[in-house]
């Protein structure tokens, strides 16, 4: 048997998806307030779980591939397309900010029983169906400044691979220990507890504020 | 009296469980992990079932639906096990309830129309980056593909500056 099995049947996709949806759930990615509490940088948990699952993952290949157990080419590995795929990430960034989920987490969200989670997957499905529509015209931004097929960072930088997951992995250990200061500084990072509260019933103190604030802003 | 949530996993050891269930997916299927292309596939099929002329002829989902069902893939069984994974594990750790989460500050429409205002974004940004936080930031990370880092660094800039316009939004 050889490896990758390349194996892209139901059973493989129920797997991946349960151990998937399973793990997003325990870290608390159903939650668009603690999601979105990275950005006001006082809950580090998505900057830190991603950063551990790139590296983890990035380190398993790389064992996998020194050790002959795949090939060098055998995983699938994107080809960059700047401004489509930096632009693409902007927009991904602002919806994620305002609506609070990306579309994996949406789905958690929705599992776990947030009726906002469902009409955020709505919007996914809009905002595709958009895109289809806006396609034609947009074909000279989503094919613009093509990069190498399959480029790596060890591609980019001309540098060892270990080299370039060394550097990653100082740079993840630098953002876990400012992402504690911060953390502690801003209150600490949102638990399961507080994610599970439903807000107060807004005071009318509440109102009047926000309401000042909006005449503030007029 | 409602029995308290169990707590989230720490960070470390659910980045550690992703990242394993991440490599698991590559070596069984030679790809990693996905979201946005569901969406994708969920639009060509709905498309091919209310409008089917219209959404053969568009020259984004033509293909999917000429390919016949869109959304009998991999990245469908996928989804409907993220469904499974995260409905049970909510429902043993007692962290999952029907309701709108929102911040104090924010009425549940407001919230709603928020999400919805998002998700267009979100769906719109995925088709053009040719995947999403899952497919490009996620698992293309992992192979350490340029594009995985274009993407990521755009999605963070992007969440920091929106982030501080919309705090209304949250707070």
């Amino acid at each position: 048997m050889s490896i990758p099995v390349y194996d892209s049947g139901i059973a493989s996709g129920l797997l991946a998806g349960i151990l998937f949806g399973y793990v997003l759930e325990a870290a608390g990615f159903g939650s668009p307030r603690k999601l979105t509490a990275q950005f006001r940088l006082s809950d580090f948990s998505v900057f830190k779980v991603m950063f551990t699952a790139v590296l983890v993952a990035a380190v398993g290949l790389w064992i996998l591939r020194s050790t002959g157990v795949i090939t060098q080419a055998s995983v699938y590995t994107p080809t960059t397309f700047f401004w489509a795929m930096g632009l693409g990430g902007v927009l991904i960034g602002a919806g994620f900010a305002i609506g609070g989920y990306c579309p994996g987490t949406s789905i958690v969200g929705a599992a776990s029983g947030r009726i906002d989670a469902f009409v955020f997957m709505a919007g996914i499905l809009g905002g595709s169906a958009l895109f289809g529509w806006a396609y034609e015209p947009l074909q000279g931004l989503y094919f613009a400044a093509q990069g190498p097929k399959a480029e790596t960072l060890p591609d980019l930088f001309g540098v060892p691979e270990w080299i370039v997951l060394a550097a990653l992995i100082a740079a993840a250990a630098a953002g876990f220990a400012v992402g504690n200061i911060l953390e502690k500084a801003r209150g600490g990072p949102l638990s399961a507890k507080e994610v599970m509260r439903d807000p107060e019933e807004i005071a009318s103190s509440t109102i009047h504020h926000t309401a000042k604030e909006l005449n503030a802003h007029a | 009296m409602y029995a308290e949530p169990r707590p989230f996993w720490p960070p470390l050891i659910s980045g550690i469980a992703l990242g394993l269930t991440l490599l698991l997916t590559f070596v069984i299927t030679g790809h990693g992990l996905g979201g946005s292309g569901f969406f994708a596939r969920a639009v060509a099929a709905i498309g091919g079932w209310l409008a089917p002329a219209a959404t053969a002829a568009n020259a984004y989902y033509g293909p999917f639906v000429e390919a016949g069902k869109p959304l009998l893939s991999w990245i469908t069984w996928e989804v409907v096990g993220v469904m499974i994974g995260a409905f049970a594990g909510s429902v043993t750790a007692r962290r999952a309830r029907v309701r709108v989460e929102r911040s104090d500050g924010v009425s549940s429409g407001s919230r709603l129309a928020y999400a919805l205002a998002g998700g267009l974004l979100v769906g719109m940004g995925a088709r053009l980056a040719r995947g999403c936080t899952s497919g490009l930031g996620l698992s293309g990370g992992a192979t350490l593909a340029v594009a995985g880092f274009v993407f990521l660094i755009g999605f963070f800039v992007a969440g920091f500056v929106f982030s501080m316009q919309f705090k209304r939004a949250w707070q």
